[in-house]
């Protein structure tokens, strides 16, 4: 839970964590401590001071943010610097991992991502995941839709799952190119086609949020476009955290850009400050490409 | 802050940024070297002079088609973001206003030997003498600022630029006083007076190269009259 305080009139409000401004031009701002707005009024997810540890090893520093209702947050940083291990502290895939601990604020909604009560099922299916390499399941492309929604209780009868199976595909732009072999393996579509049936299915069973890990890595400038395109299309109805390796991406499909480095949240501004006037040196040394 | 541009892990980068600063600067000195030239031709009646300046011009707009096709690779093979970014923008956007005062000081060699032809006329050089000297500064403590990442010294240098409208005014009230006393020169002094229109032009533009320093170095876009943009002034 939050911390609450009471105001004047009574009423409860979140203690946030202050950012720090960017002080006069020129200083040197080594601080590890965020810079720009971590922070926004309608907050979808919201995190406070999470540390994520394995082991003895800390991979995340004191990270606090919150991420926008239809909002597209991209996660940028260099391999390591830990925008990874958050994204998956979001939907518990960390749990997955022997030796990892979170500790901190996570709340979905207001409600604590991490509470003892917390079926993690049913929030994994509120808090989708797509993967950087596509990973269809060995059956048809039409079983890979409908296995969530059928597990999950969403729907069970064939013509409720027909139009749940058209809808996501055609949501995630897939549509047109395998509604005449639906019936086929998934595996066997190219690999901008397997990483939309991913989005498809992780769309099938309704969640509030999608993260996606380096979706469009492995895909080739045509299949990244439709992608992007897709994403900027989900934003509608989804909120969106996007970790990626390339800057020109985050640049044209999210509207706030966080920069990690070495397990601390440099910077998260508007994205358009964050590609033309950084307000962070290591900030601008990344995406400038130059040595940080 | 600080401008770094010779720390990409690409050395390539380094390069082709230093190279389209250097070609900037050059042509901004050609350019400087071109409004002189052309101003002392006015004043001195030297029509060989005024000669060469207008032949300069050939030469400024070809480095400015040079120095637009060099940013332009740039972009497509690097895209640029943040200081790298404003860095190509700002070159651009100078190298533009270059060409701009490369014609007004064509303007000015045109005026001279115009009025070489029709014999000298002592009025009005004054002024343009005056003019002159303050565009030229400005021009030079504008390239200067740029190749210095001088904030302090662009700001100063672009609110020269009010003063030399103050004195473009003040001289064309004179200049028509001179034409109404003696209707005669008209055609003489209309000359004058579009070689000073041509200098209060080069101060607009030298005070636009102000505005990119400040651009590249802080990121912040003060054109227009938007000062309160730049932040901590």
């Amino acid at each position: 839970m939050n911390t609450m305080t009471l105001d004047a009139a009574g009423q409860a409000e979140p203690v946030q964590p202050k950012a720090v401004e960017q002080d006069t031009v020129g200083t040197q701002t080594k601080v590890r401590e965020t810079v720009g707005k971590p922070f926004c009024d309608s907050a979808k997810l919201r995190m406070r001071n999470v540390n994520v540890f394995y082991g003895e090893a800390q991979a995340i520093h004191d990270v606090s943010l919150d991420i926008g209702r239809n909002e597209v947050v991209a996660m940028i940083g260099p391999s390591g610097c830990g925008k990874s291990t958050f994204l998956r502290c979001l939907n518990r895939m960390n749990d997955t991992i022997e030796g990892c601990r979170v500790e901190g604020e996570l709340s979905l909604d207001d409600e604590p991502i991490y509470g003892a009560k917390v079926d993690v099922v049913p929030l994994r299916a509120r808090v989708g995941m797509v993967f950087q390499k596509p990973n269809p399941f060995p059956k048809s492309i039409y079983d890979n839709v409908a296995y969530g929604p059928k597990i999950h209780g969403i729907a069970s009868r064939r013509a409720e799952l027909d139009e749940i199976v058209e809808n996501s595909l055609r949501r995630a732009g897939l549509w047109n190119e395998v509604k005449d072999r639906l019936d086929k393996p998934g595996t066997g579509l190219s690999g901008g086609q397997q990483q939309r049936l991913c989005i498809a299915r992780a769309i099938a069973v309704s969640p509030e949020v999608i993260l996606m890990d380096e979706p469009c890595s492995a895909l080739d400038p045509i299949a990244t476009a439709r992608i992007e395109e897709l994403i900027d299309e989900l934003r509608e109805n989804y909120t969106i955290a996007i970790v990626t390796h390339s800057m020109q991406q985050a640049a044209r499909v999210s509207q706030r850009t966080a920069y990690f480095h070495l397990g601390h949240l440099v910077e998260v501004n508007d994205t358009e400050t964050v590609f033309t006037n950084p307000q962070h040196e290591l900030t601008e040394a990344y995406i400038t490409g130059r040595f940080g | 802050m600080e401008m770094h541009f010779d720390q990409h892990i690409s050395r390539q980068f380094n390069e082709d940024l230093e190279s389209i600063k250097t070609e900037m600067l050059e042509m901004g000195g050609m350019v400087a070297r071109q409004v002189a030239d052309a101003v002392d031709a006015l004043a001195n009646a030297d029509s060989e002079l005024a000669e060469k300046v207008l032949h300069i011009e050939e030469e400024i707009d070809r480095r400015e088609m040079a120095l637009d096709e060099h940013a332009t690779l740039i972009i497509a093979k690097r895209q640029p973001a943040a200081s790298d970014l404003r860095m190509v923008l700002s070159v651009t956007r100078i190298a533009r206003d270059l060409e701009r005062i490369g014609d007004e000081a064509s303007k000015i060699a045109k005026m001279a030997i115009a009025l070489t032809d029709e014999g000298t006329s002592p009025r009005g050089y004054t002024e343009i003498r005056h003019i002159a000297n303050a565009v030229r500064k400005m021009l030079n403590d504008a390239l200067d600022a740029y190749t210095r990442f001088d904030v302090a010294s662009a700001m100063a240098t672009l609110a020269e630029d009010e003063q030399v409208d103050m004195d473009y005014r003040t001289a064309v009230r004179e200049l028509i006083t001179y034409m109404m006393e003696d209707p005669r020169s008209i055609s003489r002094v209309i000359n004058v007076l579009w070689s000073l229109r041509s200098l209060e032009r080069i101060g607009d533009h030298a005070k636009n190269i102000c505005e990119q320093v400040v651009y590249l170095v802080e990121g912040a876009d003060i054109r227009h009259g938007h000062e309160k943009n730049l932040k901590n002034f």
